[in-house]
């Protein structure tokens, strides 16, 4: 029988669901890390017992964890248990949690500001890990999107990172600027055909590719349209709330854009709107079924100043025709009187024959469903405000 | 070398997997940043949580008090009360309280 674990962090710590793949009783797991702020639990698809956590506070700063035995043990990779916190010579080791920007000559172009909500010019301050990013062949390869917006990598399993620099210093960081929620990198995608390609969303400043394994990277934001800024067609400054793509079509991407739902279909190069008909292209969420490429689902959400969806019913819409042509999926939802929101890391679907969706709320629901969306049942209905969801299917 | 004693918040007390109060050695004379200093040193996990990784500034929600004086503002390189520096008055690591 397969199982399925579905990752959840929340304001206040973070849960682990787990079920067989009847998905209907399910175990809660948590709270894991309780009080702090995670913004991310994924797994590694080279080791589905590696985990790894990214646990935060306004007071306390940033702390990276992981767990090798599936979320049941967690601990900071740079202290690992049992060992010496000091090097002989009496230094601490402790490094996981240090993400320091690298602005050398010799590794990057030197930047050093971008842009504030009004225009001027501040300059990069690290705040957070949004999302973590495992590689998909080595389980102590990892990816960090930070606040103020950089990708880090790490290669000793979270130990020590190592900031990226070809992305903000390709030319057009200068011009990056926050969204509502800081400015954060907070999607990453490793391409499964071509192990060379990243995509990576930043909020605000739009999509970029790197062809070389995070070297070097370009925007793709051409056909993007946002009223919000100076120049609607600007070659940056876009509010992407999150991208998708299917492993099997990897020159499709699907991207929920702060207002838009987009398509493209060569890479990222061009995009094309797929909103059709959706009662609001406001939204934060996208994700691609994992046996249909073509079949994707949104959230709608009301408004950028009303995080809540239309009419108080809460719908997430799919699209069998990846875009335009959009059904509602309510049974089992909330039809009156729902006012949560579903935020940018929080769907995810499970790879077993009968697709599982899910997808968590502010209000602290899970939402799962065993049949791509035609029925959803809560997991849980009263955690924390949920920041992301993510799932491991075992088979 | 002094022996401080030390008060932190509970979600540093969890991190460092401590319970109750820590004991600090301190080598040298007993400041503020030698006490920081040598709480890294013993407790590795907590660097990066008090004072920011690479600026080395304290975190704005925290404050420090020695002998029922908020010393947050002062010198990190002034010396501290002997009463601190003998282990008879703790060291205390607050969180401003905001939020939720």
């Amino acid at each position: 029988m397969s199982n399925v674990q579905v990752l959840v962090g929340t304001r206040k710590g973070a849960f682990i669901l787990t079920s067989d793949g009847k998905r209907e009783k399910w175990n809660v797991s948590g709270p894991h890390f309780a009080g702090w702020e995670i913004y991310h639990v994924k797994g590694s698809p080279a080791d589905p017992n590696r985990l790894y956590a990214s646990q935060t506070s306004g007071w306390f700063g940033q702390i990276i964890q992981r767990s090798d035995d599936g979320g049941k043990t967690w601990f900071q990779p740079g202290t690992p248990a049992g060992e010496p916190t000091t090097t002989p010579e009496g230094m601490p080791v402790g490094e996981s949690n240090k993400f320091v920007y690298d602005d050398s000559a010799e590794t990057g172009k030197p930047l050093t500001t971008h842009q504030f909500y009004d225009g001027t010019a501040k300059p990069w301050v690290f705040k957070r890990v949004w999302h973590l990013e495992p590689a998909l062949d080595d389980a102590d390869t990892v990816y960090a999107g930070v606040e103020d917006a950089a990708l880090f990598r790490s290669t000793n399993g979270g130990q020590t990172w190592a900031e990226l620099p070809g992305l903000r210093g390709h030319g057009t960081g200068a011009q990056w600027q926050p969204g509502a929620g800081g400015m954060c990198l907070h999607s990453i995608i490793l391409d499964h055909q071509n192990r060379e390609r990243i995509f990576v969303a930043i909020s605000a400043a739009g999509a970029f590719r790197s062809d070389d394994s995070g070297a070097t990277w370009k925007p793709i934001n051409r056909g993007l349209h946002s009223q919000y800024i100076p120049d609607p067609t600007a070659e940056v400054g876009h509010c992407v709330h999150h991208i998708a793509q299917h492993p099997a079509n990897s020159n499709v991407l699907f991207m929920q854009k702060h207002w838009d739902v987009m398509r493209s279909d060569d890479a990222g190069d061009s995009w094309t709107e797929v909103s059709g008909n959706l009662p609001t292209d406001f939204g934060f969420v996208i994700d691609v079924h994992a046996h249909e490429p073509e079949t994707i689902y949104v959230v709608p959400i009301k408004s950028d100043g009303e995080h809540y969806p239309p009419d108080g019913k809460l719908r997430v819409y799919r699209s069998r025709t990846g875009g335009n042509e959009w059904e509602a999926l309510t049974k089992g939802l909330p039809q009156e009187n729902c006012y949560v929101n579903v935020l940018r890391d929080a769907m995810a679907v499970d790879s077993l024959d009968s697709c599982g969706v899910y997808f968590g709320t502010t209000g602290g629901q899970v939402y799962a469903s065993a049949d791509a969306g035609d029925t959803w049942a809560p997991i849980v209905r009263d955690l924390p405000a949920v920041l992301s969801v993510e799932v491991q299917t075992w088979p | 070398m002094a022996m401080i004693t030390m008060v932190m918040p509970a979600h540093l007390r969890t991190l460092a997997g401590v319970s109750g109060d820590v004991t600090i050695e301190v080598d040298g004379e007993v400041t503020l940043r030698s006490i920081l200093d040598a709480l890294e040193t013993q407790y590795p996990m907590l660097r990066g949580t008090i004072r920011e990784h690479v600026s080395g500034e304290r975190r704005p929600f925290l404050r420090f008090f020695a002998c029922g004086e908020d010393i947050t503002h002062e010198s990190p390189d002034a010396p501290l009360p002997q009463e601190i520096a003998s282990g008879a008055e703790p060291f205390y690591v607050v969180g401003a309280i905001a939020g939720g």
